[in-house]
C-alpha cells in the first residue's frame, strides 16, 4: 500500500478536502468580534491603597467551599491562612490585609448572589506579612511544588477559578507534552493580563519554567491575540533573554493568534494553537496539553519561589469611570473603593460588572468585594432590550465556537422539553455568550441555556 | 433577573456609599442587574427587515419602470393590506403589534410575484391571505412553515387562475401606457438574453430583471443577511440540470422567477434550513424541482412551488443536518504538533 497511498498523499487529500469544505462554508468558524474597548492597555499597573475592611467569601473557587480556621477577634497577618481547603478540589483562602477578624458571617457571593459563609477583616493599616520562605524551585521535588501551590490557594485566574494544584496533578496516564500559556485575553475592556505581560514577563516565564519542570515538558506555546503587539514583543524579549541564559528550552514560542472572542477559552485556544479539538466532555490533557493563564503562572512563581500566598491580582477598572486604570488590589476589596480610585462613574452608569462584558456577572451592590479570578470591574450603562420571537436566522449557530445550535436550547427550554437538550449536546456549551451577542431578536440565550442545564441536571439526578 | 437582590452584606459606612452616583442619597446602591452578555451586537430584526425592504426596492422600481404606474398601485395595495392585516390579527390574538418591517417585506414580495395587470382586489385578498393564513395562523413571525408571500401566491393562483394568466409586454419607461397581452418567455420559449437580463420581457412584475435582482441580492450579501450558498446552489442546480437535459441553461436561469426566488424567497430565514449544509440541500432540491416542473409539469413555471415544497421538508432537513459539535468524532486523536 506504499507508493500510491502513502501518508503524504493522504495528508494532501485531507488538505484539499479541508480547503473545499472551507470554501463551501461548511467548516465551523465560530466566534464574534465585539468592539475591543481596551482603554487601559497603555496604562501602567498601579497599586491600590489598602481597604479599611476586606470581605472574604469562602467560595472563591470551583469545588468545595473553604472552611474558616480563624475566629472572631483573631489577629491576622497578610498571607495567613484564614480558611483551609474543604477537600482536594478546593483552595485555601488567606488574609489579604493585616488586622483583626471582625466577623464570621454570611455574605452575598459576587458570583451567584447567593449567601455564602465569609470572613470580614478590619485592617490595621500596617500591612504586616507572615514570614515568607523563598526557595530555589530547581531544588524542589514535584510533591513540594504541588504542596506550595496548594498552600498558596492558587486557582485559575483567567476566570475559571479551578484549583491550580488539581490541574497540575494530572493522572499518570495523561501524557502531557506541551504547556499552553493563555495570554489571549479575548474579553473586551479587560487589560489585566495584557499589562502583566507587558510589565512583568519575567515573572510569567519564571512560573512557566516551574510548571514545565513539574510536568517534565520541554515545549510551550504562549498564545497572545494579535491585537496586543506590545505584550507579544515583551514576552518575546523575555523569552529570548531566558533562552540566551539557557534557562528556558528552545521549544518555547509566542504564537500570535487571531483576535476573536472567545479565543481565550481553553478549548478554542487549544484548537487555535495545536489544531486539534479537545474531546467533548474531556480536558485539554487528553490532547496532551495543559493550559495556564498568565496571571496564574505569575502566582505560581510567587507561591513556589517566594512562598507568597495568593492575596492580590491585577484588576482593570474600566468602562464608564472617569479614569480607567489597571490596579493591583487585594482580594476582598470592595469594588466601590476601586471605582472611587478611578474617579467614580460617569454618563449615567447604572451597572457594575465583575469580569468581562461577555461572561461577567452584574452585581447588585457597588461594594461587593473582588475575588480570585476577577480581573476586571466594568461600570456600564444597562442595555435592556425587548425579547422578540426567534426568526431562525441561524446566526447563533454560525457564531457558536462549539458547533452547537443555541436556538434549539431556547425552543426546548421555552417548551419545557428538557430531555431534548442532551440530544443537542447542551453540556458542551461553556456559556461564552457569542450567540446572545449576535441575536437579532435580543433573546437572552445564555439564560435559557443555564436554565436548561439546571433542569436537565435536576431531572437526571432524580 | 431584575429585582432579584440579596442585601445581606454588612454595611460599612465608608464602603456603602455609591461612587457611581453620590448625589443620589435616597437609593445609594441601586444598580441594574441583567444576565451576561452585557455587550450586544447591532443585529436586530428591524434592521434585517428594512435592509431587505431596501434591497427589494430595486426589483420593485424595475416593475414600475417596465409595467407602468399600475405596478406601484399593486405594490402599495399589497403592502398596506399586509401591514393592516398584521395589525388586526395581532389585536385579535391580543399580542403586541410592532412595526418590525416583516409585513412590508411579505407585501412587497407578494406584489412582485404577481402578473403586472392583476386586479387590485385579488392583490388585496392575496396579501391578506399571506399574513393572516400564511403567517399569523401559525403563530406569527418565526413560526410559519411556508414562505408567506409564496403561500399567498399559490392561493391566488389556484383561486383566481383565469384572471392571473394574462401577462403583458413591458412598456419600458412609459408609465401610463398599457402593454399588449403576451406570453411569458417560459411559455413561448422566446426572448433574447439581453432582454431577459435587463428585464424587458413579459413576466411577473418584479421577476423580469435579473440585473436589478442581482443588485438587491448584492445588498443582502453585503450586509451578511443571506449566505451565497443558497442562490448559487439553487441557480447552479437549475443551470447544470438544464444543460444536462439539453435545454438552454442561461434561458432557464434568466427567465421566470428563479432569480427573485433564489435571492429573496429561498433565503427566507424562517422557512429555510438553519445550517449552511442544510441550505445547500434545500437549494439543490429546489433546483431539481424547478426543472422537473418546468419540463414535465403542467405549469410553465415552477419556482414558487419548488420553494414551497422545500419549505415543507425544512424541519426534516434541520432534524438530520446539524453541525458537528466541537470535540465530537475526532475523539482520541493525539496532539498533532509534537
Amino acid at each position: 500500500m506504499s507508493g500510491r497511498f502513502n501518508a503524504e498523499r493522504v495528508e494532501l487529500f485531507r488538505q484539499v478536502g479541508v480547503r473545499i469544505t472551507e470554501a463551501l462554508g461548511l467548516r465551523r468558524k465560530g466566534g464574534v468580534h465585539p468592539p475591543s474597548r481596551k482603554f487601559t492597555s497603555g496604562r501602567k499597573i498601579e497599586r491600590a491603597p489598602l481597604p479599611e475592611t476586606v470581605i472574604l467569601p469562602l467560595e472563591q473557587h470551583v469545588g468545595a467551599p473553604a472552611k474558616a480556621t480563624v475566629k472572631k477577634g483573631d489577629e491576622v497577618k497578610v498571607g495567613q491562612m484564614i480558611a483551609a481547603a474543604g477537600g482536594f478540589v478546593s483552595a485555601a483562602i488567606h488574609a489579604t490585609v493585616s488586622g483583626t477578624v471582625k466577623q464570621l458571617t454570611t455574605v452575598a457571593s459576587p458570583l451567584t448572589g447567593r449567601p455564602v459563609p465569609g470572613v470580614i477583616i478590619a485592617a490595621d493599616g500596617k500591612d504586616e506579612w507572615i514570614e515568607l520562605a523563598p526557595v530555589d524551585p530547581k531544588g524542589l521535588s514535584n510533591e513540594e511544588i504541588i504542596a506550595r501551590v496548594q498552600e498558596a490557594g492558587i486557582v485559575g485566574l483567567g476566570g475559571a477559578t479551578f484549583p491550580t494544584h488539581v490541574k497540575l496533578s494530572p493522572p499518570p496516564e495523561a501524557r502531557i507534552t506541551s504547556i499552553i500559556v493563555n495570554g489571549a485575553e479575548c474579553e473586551p475592556y479587560s487589560t489585566a493580563d495584557d499589562r502583566l505581560m507587558q510589565e512583568e514577563p519575567e515573572r510569567i516565564i519564571a512560573g512557566l519554567k516551574i510548571v514545565m519542570q513539574l510536568l517534565s515538558v520541554n515545549r510551550a506555546y504562549i498564545g497572545i491575540e494579535k491585537n496586543k503587539p506590545e505584550a507579544i514583543e515583551q514576552m518575546q524579549r523575555a523569552i529570548s533573554a531566558a533562552k540566551a541564559a539557557a534557562s528556558l528550552p528552545p521549544k518555547v514560542t509566542v504564537v500570535a493568534i487571531p483576535a476573536k472572542y472567545p479565543m481565550g477559552a481553553t478549548k478554542t485556544l487549544v484548537q487555535s494553537i495545536l489544531g486539534v479539538e479537545v474531546p467533548a466532555g474531556g480536558r485539554a490533557r487528553e490532547v496532551g496539553t495543559l493550559v495556564q493563564n498568565v496571571a496564574t503562572l505569575a502566582a505560581i512563581y510567587d507561591a513556589v519561589a517566594l512562598g507568597k500566598p495568593l492575596v492580590e491580582c491585577v484588576v482593570t477598572v474600566t468602562g464608564l469611570v472617569n479614569e480607567p486604570k489597571n490596579l493591583i488590589a487585594r482580594f476582598g476589596t470592595p469594588a466601590s473603593l476601586l471605582i472611587e480610585l478611578c474617579g467614580g462613574g460617569t454618563h449615567g452608569a447604572d451597572t457594575v460588572i465583575f469580569g468581562g462584558p461577555m461572561m461577567g456577572i452584574a452585581q447588585s451592590r457597588c461594594d461587593t468585594p473582588i475575588l480570585k479570578g476577577m480581573s476586571c470591574v466594568i461600570l456600564a450603562k444597562s442595555d435592556i432590550r425587548t425579547e422578540k420571537p426567534c426568526i431562525r436566522c441561524g446566526r447563533c449557530i454560525d457564531v457558536c465556537p462549539m458547533g452547537l445550535m443555541p436556538l434549539q436550547y431556547v425552543k426546548f427550554a421555552q417548551k419545557g422539553d428538557f430531555d431534548d437538550l442532551a440530544d443537542y449536546h447542551i453540556a458542551n456549551c461553556f456559556e461564552c455568550g457569542s450567540c446572545a451577542y449576535d441575536c437579532p431578536a435580543n433573546i437572552p440565550i445564555v439564560s435559557y441555556i443555564k436554565t436548561g442545564k439546571r433542569e436537565l441536571w435536576r431531572q437526571e439526578s432524580q | 433577573m431584575d429585582g432579584d437582590r440579596v442585601e445581606i452584606l454588612p454595611t460599612n459606612p465608608t464602603n456603602s456609599m455609591n461612587p457611581i452616583n453620590p448625589t443620589n442619597p435616597t437609593n445609594p446602591t441601586k444598580l441594574v442587574l441583567s444576565p451576561a452578555p452585557h455587550l450586544r451586537g447591532k443585529a436586530s430584526i428591524d434592521r434585517d427587515m428594512y435592509i431587505v425592504v431596501l434591497a427589494l426596492l430595486f426589483p420593485a422600481a424595475g416593475g414600475v419602470y417596465f409595467f407602468g404606474l399600475y405596478a406601484l398601485l399593486m405594490l402599495a395595495t399589497a403592502v398596506a393590506c399586509a401591514v393592516l392585516t398584521e395589525y388586526v390579527t395581532k389585536s385579535m390574538r391580543r399580542r403586541p403589534f410592532c412595526m418590525d418591517g416583516s409585513a412590508i417585506v411579505t407585501g412587497m414580495l407578494f406584489a412582485l410575484v404577481m402578473p403586472p395587470r392583476s386586479p387590485l382586489w385579488i392583490v388585496a385578498v392575496g396579501s391578506i391571505f399571506c399574513i393572516a393564513i400564511g403567517k399569523e395562523a401559525f403563530g406569527g413571525l418565526g413560526q410559519n412553515i411556508f414562505n408567506p408571500a409564496l403561500a399567498g401566491r399559490a392561493f391566488v393562483a389556484v383561486s383566481f387562475a383565469g384572471a392571473l394568466t394574462r401577462f403583458i409586454t413591458p412598456t419600458a419607461g412609459a408609465l401610463m401606457a398599457d402593454g399588449v397581452t403576451a406570453a411569458t418567455p417560459l411559455a413561448d420559449g422566446f426572448a433574447t438574453y439581453r432582454a431577459l437580463f435587463l428585464g424587458n420581457v413579459a413576466g411577473s412584475m418584479g421577476e423580469t430583471s435579473a440585473l436589478l435582482i442581482l443588485i438587491g441580492g448584492a445588498i443582502l450579501l453585503a450586509f451578511g443577511l443571506i449566505k451565497w450558498q443558497m442562490p448559487v446552489f439553487y441557480i447552479g442546480t437549475v443551470a447544470v440540470l438544464g444543460l444536462l437535459l439539453g435545454e438552454d441553461p442561461f434561458f432557464h436561469v434568466l427567465a421566470g422567477g428563479l432569480m427573485l426566488g433564489a435571492f429573496f424567497m429561498a433565503t427566507d430565514y424562517v422557512t429555510s434550513p438553519l445550517t449552511t449544509p442544510g441550505k445547500i440541500v434545500f437549494a439543490v432540491g429546489a433546483g431539481i424541482l424547478v426543472i422537473l416542473i418546468r419540463l414535465w409539469g403542467v405549469l410553465p413555471e415552477g419556482v414558487a412551488f419548488s420553494i414551497l415544497l422545500m419549505n415543507a421538508v425544512t424541519p426534516l432537513i434541520d432534524r438530520y443536518i446539524r453541525p458537528r459539535p466541537y470535540g465530537h468524532v475526532k475523539r482520541g486523536r493525539k496532539e498533532a504538533a509534537s
